[in-house]
């Protein structure tokens, strides 16, 4: 697919190190469930903050998804804990 | 009449309610959140998705407005470091009849908090954590969904 902008919030965001990324996934990789695994497999950082799915959420250009949600055509891609606002 | 504000200045109370009184309706609902010091909180930053924190709050006040037929909403959601007893979040409704009012303030608020993208970090000396999820935000959300 063709390059994508990843945003990361709060702790997701801390433990990666930095809050945005461009990045092109494998065709393989279809869904927000398969981008967090392939972004896991890079380790460190990654492989902390995304280890655990139940944890995270995601956006698809902005709009959440559940993980299975495809990223076909995605422009921006955020992944960040449960929201604790207001 | 909507107003939407995502903003790292305080939130002037006064200004808010006096706006939403010259809506033309008979009566004013607001919320107002305070930052609580939660066994000793120095500092509660607030982190946000710039492009997404707007229109997920436009979104759930289209909804109030549109659900009980609201005169005006407003709300506005603090960003950045605050400190116990600040102002971080304000809701304001005014619609016809006290009913719709406060049933709409109660709904915003309680969506804002599982559908807005704000995440907030507590510092406690040199401990600094993110807060968790609530079940009972998921469940007070959850009271507002339509059979």
């Amino acid at each position: 697919m063709a390059a994508v902008d990843l945003l990361y919030f709060a702790w997701v965001r801390e433990s990666i190190g930095i809050g945005h990324e461009r990045a092109t996934p494998p065709a393989e990789v279809a869904d927000v469930a398969g981008l967090i695994d392939w972004l896991a497999a890079r380790g460190g950082g990654y492989a902390e903050a995304l280890a655990d799915k139940t944890r995270l959420r995601a956006a698809v250009d902005q709009l959440f998804v559940p993980l299975d949600a495809s990223i076909a055509g995605a422009r921006e891609i955020a992944l960040f804990p449960p929201v604790t606002g207001g | 009449m909507i107003r939407i504000l995502v903003t790292e200045a305080a939130i002037d109370l006064a200004a808010e309610l006096e706006g939403l009184e010259r809506a033309g309706g008979g009566a004013v609902a607001s919320f107002t959140g305070l930052v609580r010091d939660d066994g000793g909180v120095e500092e509660l930053f607030l982190e946000h998705y710039p492009g997404a924190t707007d229109e997920a709050l436009a979104k759930l006040a289209a909804e109030a407005e549109n659900r009980w037929s609201l005169a005006a909403a407003t709300v506005i959601h603090r960003v950045g470091a605050m400190t116990p007893g600040e102002r971080i979040v304000f809701v304001g409704t005014a619609a016809a009849h006290r009913s719709a009012a406060l049933d709409a303030c109660a709904f915003l608020i309680d969506r804002l908090k599982t559908d807005a993208p704000f995440w907030k970090r507590e510092t406690r000396g040199q401990d600094a954590r993110w807060v968790g999820e609530r079940e009972s935000d998921r469940h007070a959300a959850d009271r507002w969904k339509r059979p």
